[in-house]
């Protein structure tokens, strides 16, 4: 099995392995750097669960290689957060709006939501439905997570006024 | 006392670590020198297995074992997995074998099992272990699998029908002979799955130092696991620990035990490490039990007012190829029927047929979906075909809280008469006839019209048995450091259990929420336990949880008051510190309590003291508790395409007292989610050979953010008196009426083409093809 050498940023932190060809990005997350935060639920792209930022834009991390984020940065859900843990202002609405249940899907969800929040801080209800369509729950129903994620966005501008 | 927990909106304990990365689901626990583990599973319905050749697998580099039936040690290589809910003297319904030995009876039937240094090259090996098989004939639809000719599910038994139960009572033939008039229905509900986020996954590992087997799996039922375990492995129950840790949702296929459950355990114990299986989602599609395929042939008599004189008819349930949770869910369903309507005789007969498809056991709402379905698809028959209008009919026929409590003739499959203790089931369809504006909706629905806008509503009612037993328990003990330690066989897959118990426990011990240390799912925790199925936890843990908490409660004020020199009725226990409320107000923290309630080494207790503030409560319900409630939804419906938008969801739901409305509420919102799938788009598509065709998300549609509305929820809280918090299940009844709902109110959006529809999932080619058949695209041409 071939292997390569890759180097790239997490959560902030550089790293440097050598991994086979065929090892998935979420496998790296998870078995080499121990980020078990990102979960995986379908191996075919469709739930979510496994999202995270590349490069700051959403990617499936089941249907990426590690290999193909060498040179790149990756953001997961242990990087949303305080040093310390506390939750950032979305992650905290999940908490108020009931926005998870058994928290499997969660960590796609906040990271799907971070871009989208990042790049549209006035959504309508619409446009965070359509934007989670990419995202599976079976646990909520979603509408504590559409209640999250517009509260989120609310505090966001709050914020930066 | 603080502010009080029970009741309040309380955001959950769980959330934090959840939000942010720290969960520890089953494939988070990583154990040095972990090995992986893959199935290679039968491609075949149905196949008589000659040889396994393993050889070009253990050729790999990074194999370590392949092991088939012959492999397994003790019980395991000859016996199959124990039948939870056992029909004695039936052979027909049974389970399989860890690993198959001589024949398959569904295509993901596991085989062999390989286990390699990484998940990656235990698929290369998998792949190549050779399996000779001999294909045979396959039976795939339950109403050919019980013809005569049929193929056989299992080459060993002459018929397909694994068993007959027949229910009934009072005169039905009467009733339908002085009926004024007789409807009859052909009805199918199909079947889908319960699809948790995360599938299944199995770690073990086996500590000779400790003769300790433990394994963690994603179930909802680790002491039900563990008992199975002592039995295949021949071992002490308490040489065996078993941890459901954080489990990614649920929804019934995580209760039953399954194979991979035994086998990694023997491969770890085989191979002196740690391994580890986490089932891929094409893997949960073939063998994580499904639920739901039933055909009903029924009828209905009724007076010339459209009340209910008897009910008639037969059940085909599809079983599939193995019962691990015996005859529950057809039974469940047969006896689900009658549910909040005066049901004067009712004759069923059940089939319950083998086939070779994935085996079934309970999917969220457990065979009361189908029954519901029945029922309501039922009632709006006789409104139209009387005029009536749909909830009047149902009015009409309704029993009323004057008449509770109240006897269905029928014994229920917790062993007790179906008897509703209150509920008060008119109350709540017209709270949710007002949320919803039903009264106004024929004026809208006519303004739609004008617009060429097709909408509807539609209105379904449930009872749902709730919170079977036979018991959930729960420890408190007070810790030397003043936390409260909680330990429950009750489980949680997202159901917030941990806030619910801790909200209970912190108002009666008197401690903050956050010093509660909650074990949850570890057989080490406590002796006892059942877990997480049929909507019980609340009824079972959460009476444990007062009971106990009421118990520690009288032991730390009995101590308070002899150390602080006050009588009992004097303090006030609040944040962990015992505080009179007289004299200088003397306190004494938990910490200390717990301490002098260990007492001295050696020296005598002061009379009257226990060891410990620490009490277990085993609560055991008397029978089964009835909730129920209404759901009345709103659809637009696009005859070009058949796409349905569910413009307005009601819920009024009566699940007793609640315990937290936000969690409640949830529950009841995801279970409106499920239901809506299995109304309009969860199909589990069988070919001629019983092969399963949808096997991604991709084929197999869940609903979306776009697909399910927010629900107007309202609570009609009748407390229960069968248990001491007077609550109810919550769990599964957003679930149970929605298909019915939702199928009512397209057929009434559709009510200018008057279409009819009498199955679930309905989806937009089955609506396209009703619309075709009734000339609804004639002027079109198409």
């Amino acid at each position: 099995m071939s292997t390569h050498g890759i180097k790239l940023t997490v959560n902030g932190k550089p790293f440097e392995r050598t991994v086979e060809g065929r090892l998935t990005l979420v496998d790296f997350l998870r078995h080499e750097l121990g980020l078990t935060g990102t979960h995986v639920g379908c191996e075919h792209g469709v739930c979510g669960a496994c999202t995270v930022l590349l490069d700051g834009h959403s990617a499936r991390s089941c249907l990426t290689f590690a290999v193909q984020a060498d040179g790149h940065d990756v953001t997961t859900v242990e990087g949303l957060g305080g040093p310390d843990g506390e939750l950032n202002v979305l992650q905290q609405a999940f908490r108020d709006n009931h926005g998870l249940q058994c928290g499997f899907c969660t960590p796609g969800m906040l990271i799907t939501l971070t871009e989208f929040l990042r790049d549209n801080p006035e959504p309508t209800e619409a446009e965070v439905r359509e934007v989670l369509t990419g995202n599976l729950c079976r646990c909520t129903g979603y509408a504590g997570i559409v209640a999250a994620a517009l509260d989120a966005a609310q505090k966001l501008r709050a914020a930066k006024r | 006392m603080g502010a009080k927990q029970f009741g309040a909106r309380v955001t959950r304990l769980e959330d934090p670590a959840l939000l942010s990365g720290r969960g520890r689901f089953v494939d988070d626990v990583m154990l040095p020198g972990t090995l992986h583990a893959c199935f290679v599973r039968a491609p075949h319905a149905h196949a008589r297995i000659n040889a396994v050749d393993p050889s070009a697998a253990l050729a790999l580099r990074g194999v370590h074992v392949a092991m088939t039936s012959d492999d397994l040690p003790g019980p395991m290589r000859t016996q199959r997995i124990p039948m939870m809910l056992p029909v004695m003297g039936n052979p027909a319904l049974r389970t399989q074998h860890c690993l198959a030995r001589d024949e398959v009876a569904y295509a993901g039937q596991a085989v062999a099992v390989v286990v390699a240094d990484n998940r990656y090259v235990a698929e290369d090996a998998a792949a190549v272990v050779a399996v000779d098989y001999d294909v045979l004939p396959a039976a795939s639809d339950a109403r050919d699998a019980v013809a005569m000719a049929a193929p056989a599910v299992h080459s060993d038994m002459a018929s397909n029908v694994a068993m007959t139960v027949p229910m009934s009572f009072g005169d039905v033939d009467a009733a339908f002979a002085r009926a004024a008039h007789v409807f009859e229905e052909e009805i199918w509900a199909h079947r889908g799955g319960g699809m948790a986020m995360e599938t299944r996954a199995v770690l073990a590992t086996y500590e000779p130092a400790t003769d300790m087997l433990t394994v963690w799996s994603s179930t909802q039922t680790p002491h039900l696991g563990r008992r199975t375990l002592a039995d295949m492995f021949e071992r002490n129950l308490e040489s065996i620990r078993m941890i459901a840790p954080d489990v990614g949702g649920g929804f019934g296929p995580k209760a039953p035990f399954y194979p991979e459950e035994a086998v990694i355990p023997a491969a770890a114990m085989t191979l002196g490490r740690p391994v580890k299986w986490v089932e891929d989602r094409r893997e949960h599609f073939m063998c994580a039990i499904q639920e739901r395929d039933q055909y009903w042939k029924v009828a209905v008599a009724v007076d010339a007012d459209g009340r209910l004189l008897g009910f008639r008819g037969t059940m085909l349930h599809d079983t599939g190829a193995f019962t691990p949770w015996g005859i529950v869910m057809p039974y469940i369903a047969a006896v689900t029927v009658p549910g909040p309507y005066v049901m004067p005789a009712y004759r069923l007969e059940t089939t319950v047929a083998l086939t070779n498809k994935v085996p079934t056991a309970p999917v969220r709402g457990a065979g009361r979906p189908q029954a519901v379905f029945v029922m309501e698809r039922l009632m709006d028959r006789i409104g139209r075909e009387l005029k009536l209008d749909r909830a009047e009919v149902r009015r009409r026929n309704m029993i009323g809280p004057e008449r509770m409590p109240y006897e269905i003739p029928l014994v229920f499959r917790d062993g007790k008469p179906i008897v509703y203790h209150g509920g008060d089931f008119p109350k709540s369809q017209i709270k949710a006839i007002a949320l919803s504006g039903y009264d106004d909706f024929g004026e809208r629905k006519a303004q739609a019209l004008a617009q060429g806008r097709y909408i509807g509503i539609g209105i379904a009612n449930y009872v749902e048995g709730t919170g079977l037993g036979p018991f959930e328990g729960v420890t408190i003990r007070v810790l030397t450091n003043g936390k409260v330690a909680v330990a429950t066989g009750a489980t949680n897959q997202g159901q917030g259990t941990r806030t619910t118990l801790s909200q209970i426990v912190a108002d009666q011990v008197g401690c903050r929420i956050e010093d509660i240390v909650m074990t949850i799912g570890d057989t080490a925790a406590i002796s006892q336990g059942v877990g997480g199925f049929a909507s019980r936890q609340a009824i079972n843990a959460g009476s444990s949880a007062l009971l106990a908490g009421g118990t520690v409660r009288k032991q730390i004020m009995a101590l308070a008051a002899r150390t602080l020199g006050v009588p009992e009725d004097d303090i006030d226990l609040n944040d962990g510190t015992a505080t009179a409320r007289g004299g200088n107000k003397p306190s004494i923290t938990f910490s200390d309590l717990a301490r002098l309630a260990q007492g001295i080494p050696g020296s005598a207790f002061p009379e009257g003291q226990v060891a410990g503030l620490e009490h277990t409560t085993y609560f055991s319900p008397p029978q089964a508790s009835y909730c129920n409630g209404t759901h009345v939804v709103e659809v637009e419906v696009d005859p070009p395409t058949g796409g349905i938008t569910l413009l307005k969801y009601i819920v009024a739901h009566d699940s007793g007292v609640v315990i937290n409305p936000l969690i409640v509420d949830g529950q009841v919102q995801g279970g409106v989610a499920h239901g809506v799938g299995n109304a309009l788009l969860e199909w589990m598509r069988y070919d001629e050979n019983a092969q399963l065709q949808t096997t991604t998300f991709a084929d197999y549609l869940l609903p979306t953010a776009t697909d399910v509305p927010a629900c107007e929820i309202e609570h009609v809280e009748t407390p229960n008196p069968l248990n001491p918090l007077g609550v109810k299940g919550a769990g599964e009844g957003g679930t149970i009426p929605a298909p019915a709902a939702i199928v009512s109110a397209i057929e009434d959006a559709l009510s200018p083409f008057g279409v009819h529809f009498a199955e679930m999932p309905l989806t937009p080619e089955r609506i396209v093809a009703a619309l075709r058949a009734a000339g609804a695209y004639d002027d079109e041409g198409t």
